[in-house]
């Protein structure tokens, strides 16, 4: 017994040692300030994880050498995050971004024994003094996607490859799916879930199956251009997922949401480095510019455009929210008055189908 | 022509050295790429083998990351030596999380010491009982247990997402997929001060010298290395081949579910919609790697985390990408299967005759 708590003591000495060593590096005043990003995809994914590293080229653009960036990419959503995420607070990077859910208790539980060290985690709700969160409102974005297809749509089917029936993924099926109801009352929604985030084959297989089973309008909750490929193939139409796809499917995309953290990170960044950083929530949309959109396909008529337009500007000057009542759920009970919006507590959470999508919510 | 003709008497040492050949070669194309992606060498190598284990708490880490993989390993080695091919441990450890997790969500509020030890016993029963349906299916309708087995996994994985988005989700977590983390009752207890090295690893050095012991010391292991290298000299020993293939498949499927319940209360301390990034698959890998021996997957697991902890850390000092790490895990293997088939076999050159 003796002898094993000898050892731990040494252990933890020398742990605690080399922590010193580290952080002494980082006080010296000439030395770049580093910032670490977790990925859960591969940065080449040209969707979720792409754009977050986009982002972080933003950071680099805008503070040159005074910065140094670090990325881990396709970190599991389990016992691994910790790891990574504590590599990354313990070798000197002073502003860590962790971007995806699962990296929720992970980040919160490093950040306690790293209070000097900032961190920023989207799409969670756990914050603590050093960690903050942030999220784009995506649903805002996916209500011009739904105005949108109800136009173009020569089927009134519209197919919807989801990912995991989570609020975030939910939310965007009935914004998208309220939306294109109000423009053509007749057209309704398919939901495929694939579970997974990132899976090109599993995700141009739910694409296949949809457009025959009658769909002429494919959208997409997941992160890979392999749907908005197999549209393009099949000649039918869809929308780009987080970033701008259109040299995947120039033929399909009739526009696409993209995420745009550039601002966001560039000016978080900026507050850690002068001090002023604080804890925050952070929860934007295509006011911010946080949910942004590329040029409209080619395809995508004139009046449809103006449509569209009319959408984005009502959300902007605050004339319009895509969860304005009336709003009935999939069984005709009413879950937003006339007049009435849904709160943002109500959209956190989520965990019901609007009237017009088929099928049912798996739970 | 060149063709491979077997060898009358493969030689046991190379059988033993192919591991050590094979890393060796992996380290020198590790050595080429490096090179050609224009890294210099001596960092890389310092980045990928040195630095993730410089440390005591990065040692810690490396027997995190080995202990399912070893777990998993002995179980899969024994069951392979007797020609068993359980290609689903990464179901049976799914359900392993599940049922003990379910234990650890059941005694939620319950601060009390027998809430662990059910989790466990609770783990290995879930992997189990998941194994015993390929054993059912292999024994009463000669069901091949390598599909049976594998596909289940899939039925595992959408099974833990189902309970994780209804059953066990976390009243208070905004409907996001994932339970309550468990309460420290039911959180496996830390054997090194100010790390996640938990009680788990102790266990797979106890199963690592059990896996020797049965295999090497007991009737029962001999059985199931006769049954594995010659089935019908098995039948004429009376050893039951139906036994035999229960008794593979529970010891890995509850192994298995071991290795779940330990990662479930171990490092993540909830139920999330995946817990495993494929050690059940990996596993697999680790088995052949250290020659179906129990202390050669030991080291064979011991090597396979380190790739992984490696890979981390080239990103974070060198900004390689991570598929290094997958590039280094397929060339060991490459390299191990290649020096597997000239043990066995000898090249000759057929000489083509003119008619």
């Amino acid at each position: 017994m003796y002898s094993k708590t000898v050892l731990a003591k040494k252990l933890l000495a020398a742990a605690t040692g080399l922590l010193l060593t580290t952080f002494s590096g980082i006080i010296s005043a000439d030395d770049p300030f580093k910032i670490g990003f977790v990925y859960v995809g591969p940065v080449g994914d040209h969707g979720w994880t792409y754009r977050h590293d986009i982002g972080r080229q933003a950071i680099e653009a805008e503070f040159g050498d005074k910065v140094e960036t670090t990325f881990v990419e396709s970190v599991p959503e389990g016992a691994d995050a910790e790891r990574v995420i504590r590599k990354l607070a313990s070798s000197g990077h002073g502003l860590i971004f962790t971007t995806s859910f699962g990296y929720m208790n992970p980040t919160v539980k490093v950040a306690k024994a790293f209070p000097d060290v900032k961190f920023e985690h989207a799409t969670g709700y756990k914050r603590s003094d050093n960690v903050s969160t942030y999220s784009g409102r995506f649903y805002e974005g996916r209500a011009v996607l739904g105005t949108i297809a109800g136009m173009m749509t020569k089927t009134n089917t519209i197919g919807y490859i989801a990912s995991f029936p989570i609020p975030e993924v939910v939310r965007g099926i009935n914004a998208f799916t309220i939306a294109m109801r109000k423009v053509n009352p007749d057209a309704t929604v398919k939901v495929v879930w694939v579970n997974s985030w990132y899976d090109p084959g599993k995700e141009a297989d739910a694409a296949k199956a949809l457009i025959d089973q009658g769909v002429d309008i494919v959208t997409q909750h997941t992160d890979s251009p392999a749907p908005l490929q197999v549209a393009q193939e099949r000649g039918v139409m869809g929308f780009g997922q987080a970033s701008d796809m259109s040299a995947f499917a120039p033929d399909a995309q009739l526009t696409s949401i993209v995420d745009n953290w550039d601002a966001y990170y560039v000016e978080r960044t900026r507050s850690a480095m002068d001090g002023s950083w604080t804890s925050e929530d952070t929860w934007a949309g295509i006011e911010n510019g946080m949910v942004d959109f590329p040029e409209y396909g080619a395809m995508v008529p004139d009046d449809v455009k103006a449509a569209a337009d009319v959408i984005k500007e009502g959300i902007v000057d605050g004339s319009l929210h895509p969860f304005q009542g009336p709003i009935m759920d999939q069984n005709g009970k009413v879950v937003a008055e006339e007049g009435v919006t849904i709160d943002d507590g109500t959209l956190l959470g989520m965990d019901f189908y609007v009237e017009g999508v088929q099928g049912t919510l798996p739970k | 022509m060149i063709s491979l003709q077997p060898r009358a008497m493969p030689s046991k040492l190379m059988g033993y050295l192919a591991p050590l050949i094979a890393l060796g070669l992996t380290l020198l194309s590790g050595l080429v790429l490096f090179a050609l992606l224009g890294v210099p060498v001596g960092e890389a190598f310092h980045a990928f083998f040195i630095e993730p284990i410089s440390t005591p708490y990065g040692l810690s880490e490396l027997g995190v990351k080995a202990t399912p993989l070893i777990l998993i390993g002995v179980g899969l080695s024994i069951g392979f030596r007797a020609q068993v091919w359980n290609i689903g441990a990464e179901g049976q450890l799914i359900l392993g999380g599940i049922f003990g997790g379910a234990v650890a969500l059941y005694f939620y509020e319950v601060d009390a010491w027998y809430v662990l030890p059910l989790m466990l016993i609770a783990g290995v029963i879930g992997g189990m009982l998941w194994a015993a349906i390929p054993a059912l299916l292999k024994t009463h309708f000669n069901a091949n247990e390598i599909l049976t087995s594998l596909m289940l996994t899939y039925v595992a994985g959408l099974l833990l997402s189902f309970l994780v988005h209804g059953a066990l989700r976390d009243p208070d977590g905004f409907n996001f997929p994932e339970s309550r983390l468990f309460h420290d009752a039911a959180l496996l207890p830390i054997v090194m001060e100010g790390t996640r090295l938990h009680i788990g690893a102790v266990v797979a050095l106890f199963v690592v010298v059990a896996g020797w012991v049965l295999l090497s010391r007991t009737m029962l292991g001999f059985a199931l290395k006769v049954n594995g290298a010659a089935p019908r000299a098995g039948a004429y020993a009376g050893f039951s081949q139906k036994r035999l293939i229960w008794f593979s498949l529970l010891l890995t499927g509850g192994l298995a579910g071991l290795a779940g319940l330990i990662e479930v209360a171990g490092p993540i301390g909830q139920l999330q919609p995946t817990i495993s990034p494929g050690y059940g698959f990996t596993a697999i890998i680790v088995a052949f790697l250290g020659r179906l021996h129990p202390i050669g997957v030991l080291f064979a697991g011991l090597i396979m985390a380190l790739s992984y902890l490696g890979g981390e850390s080239a990103q974070i000092t060198l900004n390689l990408p991570v598929a290094v790490t997958g590039v280094f895990q397929g060339l060991l293997l490459f390299f191990l299967l290649a020096a597997d088939v000239l043990i066995n076999f000898k090249i000759v050159r057929k000489v083509r005759r003119q008619l």
